[in-house]
């Protein structure tokens, strides 16, 4: 048993580690777009703004055992395949942006106006007005923001045991539900709670630290 | 010098400014008063461009502040500086990397020993000098405007434009940064722009005032004249308008400055050898010079004796 819950605490902890870089990556392009573009921000775009919101939103609308399977003929042109462990970083991935796009939109949009405003007073560029102050004033909304991802990733991970990609979610579904094998059961969910809890501490002590 | 051109602005069906017109000299403490909506924030903000305004103009030293865009505006922007009601410091940088900021945001290096020197200095200018590691949410609200201060001043701007930058203050600080506020004009021959609703900065430092009222100046001038004998809605603002007056008699009232030192009510009721009451007087304090007023009432058979008297001694007057 040990074996097998080992083997796939590894493939959940590499498929959240990639989707989790990958996705706050892409995921910061629209963020910052949209904070751009929204109606108090630095470059006010309705068009923009709503089109990009609208596109978050029904990304986000999907439910992530269906964009996997919508996703598969992209999958198999990023990855070479779909179906493994790998290539269930790709649908992870595209489902993690647009939360993680309105995640970081929220952090940075809560940042004090008053204290873009001073920027602006300075002659502070766009630029400099987001490398300066959103992201420095908005870092720790976003680290809280990035804990919650990881922590979603953890969970939809679960689901990639329908394309064969492992982990821990799949040990409990194949051994633990479907072999009635409680023991697989019990120690799976503790390894889920035991991940979860450890990236909310580690979360929760960052976020102490920049705040 | 800033010009201040037939300046209109609205958003969207709402004027905010009409007409405005007023000339702001180098070197000067102009105050802008009125109440809260008056347009006083937003002429502030024409100034250095974070507002665009419809019509009219804004010329600073020769720049007509409608006509540039982009970085050319940006570089006006930086030769200003600005405080604000609410500090705006940004509470994850220490109080040292907040008043580097703006040199930051002009590509400037901040670790060499003249920028080092030169923000040491700024914060021992502003009383802070023991504080540059401390972040802004362990200082009180007159430490927080005295780093905003120091980070208005690190781009050595020739204006500083203060936005109700002590309404959120206590009178003994909003005293300590009124009083910081003059020095720098002193000392660096800054020009510095007052927004406030609060008289006693226009008091304690300004040396010219403008009276906004609805986006119009009502009035203008050096701050004794516009309330010592004040027109009707700066008596509103003041909230002078309740002076119960004495029903007979005439009532004169009486205006003194500081160079009228002789002790005029009691030489005119010997002089006259006429009896009148003193209905009431305010005293005020205009940097730290006594301007006040006097109304006096006399019985109507002396009236023009006193008329008389007030002429010859060169005392301003009128009868209420």
């Amino acid at each position: 048993m040990w074996d097998v819950i080992l083997k796939a605490s590894g493939e959940t902890l590499y498929m959240v580690f990639w989707s989790t870089l990958f996705s706050v990556i892409l995921g910061f392009i629209p963020a910052i777009i949209l904070v751009l573009t929204s109606p108090d921000g630095l470059k006010p775009n309705k068009a923009v703004y709503e089109t990009l919101s609208l596109i978050v939103n029904v990304f986000r609308s999907f439910p992530f055992i269906i964009l996997m399977v919508i996703l598969i003929p992209f999958t198999r042109v990023i990855v070479g395949r779909a179906i493994g462990t790998k290539a269930a970083i790709v649908p992870l991935t595209i489902s993690a942006i647009p939360f993680i796009a309105r995640v970081f939109e929220n952090s940075l949009r809560e940042v004090d106006p008053g204290v873009i405003e001073a920027a602006r007073s300075f002659g502070a560029s766009n630029f400099k007005i987001i490398t300066h102050v959103y992201l420095k004033e908005g870092l720790p909304a976003m680290i809280s923001g990035i804990t919650l991802l990881i922590i979603n990733l953890l969970g939809y991970s679960a689901m990639g045991g329908a394309i064969g990609a492992g982990g821990i979610g799949d040990v409990a579904l194949r051994y633990g539900y479907q072999q009635y094998k409680i023991d697989y059961l019990i120690v799976t969910s503790i390894v889920l709670i035991v991940f979860v809890q450890l990236v909310q501490m580690i979360g929760n002590y960052i976020y102490k630290k920049l705040a | 010098m800033i010009e201040i051109r037939n300046l209109h602005k609205s958003f969207t069906d709402m004027q905010v400014l009409k007409d405005v017109t007023i000339t702001i000299n180098d070197g000067d403490i102009y105050g802008i008063i009125g109440q809260s909506g008056a347009g006083k924030s937003t002429l502030l903000r024409c100034i250095n461009g974070l507002e665009p305004f419809q019509s009219g103009s804004i010329i600073i030293d020769g720049e007509k502040v409608e006509d540039i865009k982009g970085k050319e505006l940006r570089i006006l922007q930086s030769k200003m500086g600005m405080i604000f009601q609410n500090f705006n410091l940004l509470n994850r940088l220490t109080v040292y990397e907040n008043v580097a900021l703006p040199l930051q945001f002009w590509g400037k290096k901040t670790n060499t020993p003249e920028v080092k020197n030169k923000i040491n200095s700024l914060l021992k200018l502003v009383g802070l000098e023991d504080k540059a590691q401390s972040r802004p949410r362990e200082l009180s609200g007159g430490q927080k405007q005295r780093v905003a201060i120091a980070r208005a001043l690190v781009m050595d701007p020739k204006i500083l434009l203060c936005d109700e930058a002590t309404s959120a203050l206590d009178p003994k600080i909003t005293h300590g940064i009124l009083e910081l506020l003059q020095r720098i004009n002193k000392e660096m021959g800054i020009t510095i722009v007052v927004v406030t609703h609060q008289m006693e900065v226009v008091k304690q430092i300004c040396q010219t005032v403008a009276f906004l009222k609805d986006g119009q100046v009502l009035a203008s001038g050096r701050p004794e004249e516009l309330f010592i004998r004040p027109i009707k809605e700066i008596k509103a603002f003041l909230q002078e308008e309740s002076e119960l007056l004495p029903d007979n008699g005439v009532n004169f009232q009486l205006f003194f400055s500081d160079s009228s030192s002789d002790p005029l009510i009691t030489m005119m009721a010997r002089d006259l050898n006429i009896d009148f009451s003193i209905v009431w007087g305010k005293l005020e304090d205009f940097r730290s010079s006594i301007y006040g007023s006097l109304v006096i009432n006399v019985a109507v058979e002396n009236a023009d004796k006193v008329k008389a008297y007030l002429d010859e001694h060169e005392v301003a007057w009128e009868v209420l």
